[in-house]
């Protein structure tokens, strides 16, 4: 991490469903004895039974920005409340931001993208989203906003996995990874995740963006063969050892592209903005490692949205494999028009 | 006038940087205003600073927590808090309890009215205060973002999401919704009462004019407008986000339309905060890299009141006479500078 990331105020975008766990995960992240002192952004006071002077109430207002970019809306009550939060600098270490079940996380993330000052002080850490086991299954078929915060998601902690059975489980995980297969998924009981898989993620950091590989727990090692090539189905042809259901989620899913072979900057950079100007919309998350031709540092990007950022990350290391990887979480996403025009950016 | 003296980390103008009295506050600083004879910077959080003409230092707590909002009519000043207090702080350094929110919400703006009447908002609320009269209030359709009361009558601006409301608090249903959409935060009245200027989260101001309504685009900044500030006689709006001061033509009846603004004392730095003197055409100029100017409206030219290389200036103010300048850094370091 670099030195003007580590010093700017790590915040946690808590989301999930209403009645997942959200509170029992906050209450927990502010009563245990971790030495650090958290500034909290709610929705509801009343709910949180800590004593703390730095809990805020916040009123989810959304605007859109006036710079032609429809979908860049941000969280207006944030840019307020971060600026007021600053001037107590030094007497917290950490902001954690709570939204309601129904709040899409991205005019929360984008807040943190696009408001100059807010960027200045502070950086998105990760969105962590609290899931019901017993119920999410449900609530994925009825409730977009559920599916919005699992295919946003950094960390997903799985909830009152003790309320179902194994099949149960199964099913509702795979699920979420018909959704997003990158996040880090915990499943728990009554929120009891460790803290530190929760907090100081770094999910926004360029700096610690280090493979992009979906996330499967240890108990499931089947052969998932992610190395597509193009012109073929990319969700029905995975090898799925155990058994394990594989879901495909008939509005959001995961594109993921990959080449051993260098891209062409003047190539790529032009399309990948152009194709987030125009489906923006649609591309809730993405990511990519890429190796460009004659370059010897390895380039990163992440984006929301129409938001990109990127940069050089590091050298590539002698013997690394110089390979470069994409992913793309969204809503009816153009696989064919992305995967042809992510090929036409081989250098050939 | 004090001789020409180049140094490799000066720019070449006319300085009186070694007029200033330093002042070291040793606590953050968002704002400075004149109590009498004294200047009051107002902290971060908790105390105001109390600082007479000699550099003697008396500190006050007025909050217990963040300062969020000041407003100063030169007599008191009025501040809101995350503490959900609004407390006034008079010339006597006697702090006054003058409202809690009852839900110990953010106190996010007020102002304060030239008869005494003051005004605060907590989210969606706008209240205003006057003499004995009870408490008014006003829900306005997203979190207020600033206040200003108009220079005539008990009229108080309100700025929000999406527009500006003007009210009218002793007047039944008097609220006048003015639309332009995007975030409004900081508002001002024209002293003519003509206009009213918003400073927009987008970097951009936005002004009416009251007579018709008609809309005023005043873009082109490169960062968020934080600070500004009417000329003496009100003919310009002198204000921060670029790399000079630009400032707004409001001498005519149709404002700064169709008009280009001043610019004004270009810095490698950008202006964060700026403050017109109250009786002639000249402005200080605070800037990102620490940098203070004091510049002259007709013609631009600059004295240099303090050197570059320390966080951005917070706080600038002038007392009523103009006979004084008082100015903070973020950090708290700051000066008097007596004309």
């Amino acid at each position: 991490m670099s030195e003007a990331t580590a010093q700017k105020i790590p915040v946690t975008v808590l989301t999930g469903y209403l009645g997942a766990g959200k509170t029992t995960l906050l209450n927990r992240i502010l009563s245990e004895n971790h030495g650090k002192k958290y500034a909290v952004i709610v929705n509801e006071f009343g709910e949180i039974g800590i004593d703390n002077d730095l809990i805020i109430g916040a009123d989810e207002e959304v605007f859109e920005m006036n710079n032609g970019c429809i979908c860049c809306t941000v969280r207006g009550d944030l840019v307020r409340i971060m600026d007021g939060l600053m001037k107590r600098k030094g007497k917290f270490d950490a902001i954690i931001v709570e939204t309601t079940g129904l709040a899409d996380p991205a005019p929360v993330a984008q807040t943190f993208f696009v408001d100059e000052d807010v960027q200045k002080n502070a950086r998105l850490d990760a969105v962590v989203t609290v899931a019901d086991a017993k119920w999410l299954s449900d609530r994925l078929k009825d409730a977009p906003e559920a599916k919005n915060q699992i295919a946003f998601a950094d960390v997903i902690v799985l909830n009152k996995t003790d309320l179902v059975n194994k099949g149960e489980l199964a099913e509702v995980e795979a699920r979420i990874r018909g959704i997003n297969p990158y996040a880090k998924l915990h499943r728990t009981e009554r929120c009891s995740v460790a803290l530190a898989d929760v907090l100081d993620r770094g999910a926004f950091d360029l700096d610690r963006i280090l493979d992009i590989e979906p996330d499967f727990l240890e108990a499931d090692d089947h052969d998932h063969d992610h190395d597509h090539h193009h012109g073929h189905d990319h969700h029905h042809d995975h090898d799925h050892g155990h058994g394990l259901k594989h879901y495909h989620d008939e509005d959001m899913q995961s594109l993921s592209l990959k080449t051993d072979k260098p891209l062409d900057p003047n190539v790529f950079m032009p399309w990948l903005q152009n194709l987030v100007q125009v489906e923006g919309g649609k591309i809730l998350r993405s990511k990519g490692i890429l190796a460009f031709h004659d370059d010897d540092d390895r380039y990163v990007f992440q984006g929301v949205h129409m938001m990109l950022e990127g940069n050089h990350q590091r050298k590539w290391k002698e013997g690394e494999k110089r390979e470069s990887r994409l992913v793309f979480i969204g809503r009816e996403l153009p696989e064919k028009a992305i995967r042809e025009g992510f090929e036409s950016c081989i250098v050939s | 006038m004090k001789e020409f003296t180049p140094s490799p980390d000066s720019a070449s103008i006319v300085s009186v940087t070694d007029r200033v009295k330093p002042v070291t506050l040793g606590m953050a600083v968002t704002s400075v205003h004149f109590l009498g004879p004294r200047a009051a910077f107002v902290g971060g959080e908790e105390n105001v600073a109390l600082v007479d003409a000699a550099g003697e230092i008396t500190t006050v707590a007025v909050h217990s927590g963040g300062i969020l909002s000041a407003a100063s009519d030169g007599k008191r000043i009025i501040m809101g808090g995350d503490d959900g207090k609004v407390v006034a702080l008079d010339a006597k350094g006697e702090v006054t309890l003058l409202a809690t929110d009852p839900k110990r919400r953010w106190i996010d703006a007020v102002a304060l009215h030239a008869d005494g009447a003051f005004a605060w908002s907590a989210g969606k609320i706008a209240t205003v205060k006057s003499g004995k009269n009870e408490e008014k209030s006003l829900e306005v359709p997203s979190t207020v973002g600033g206040l200003a009361f108009a220079p005539k009558g008990l009229r108080l601006a309100i700025a929000h999401y999406n527009g500006a409301t003007l009210w009218f608090p002793n007047m039944e249903g008097s609220a006048e919704f003015l639309p332009w959409a995007g975030s409004h935060h900081g508002v001002t009245f024209s002293p003519d009462n003509k206009f009213l200027v918003t400073a927009m989260h987008e970097p951009a101001l936005h002004g009416w004019r009251l007579a018709d309504n008609r809309h005023m685009r005043m873009t082109g900044y490169p960062g968020r407008v934080r600070s500004m500030s009417w000329s003496a006689g009100g003919k310009g709006l002198a204000t921060s986000g670029a790399d000079t001061v630009i400032i707004w033509p409001f001498a005519s009846k149709d404002g700064p339309m169709g008009k280009e603004p001043a610019m004004l004392a270009p810095l490698q730095a950008r202006v964060s905060v700026v403050a017109c003197h109250p009786k002639n055409d000249i402005l200080a100029a605070g800037y990102s890299d620490g940098t203070v100017l004091m510049v002259r409206l007709e013609d631009g030219a600059e004295i240099l009141v303090r050197r570059n290389g320390t966080p951005p200036v917070a706080a600038l103010a002038w007392n009523a006479k103009g006979t004084l300048l008082a100015f903070a850094d973020e950090n708290g370091d700051g000066g008097l500078l007596e004309l």
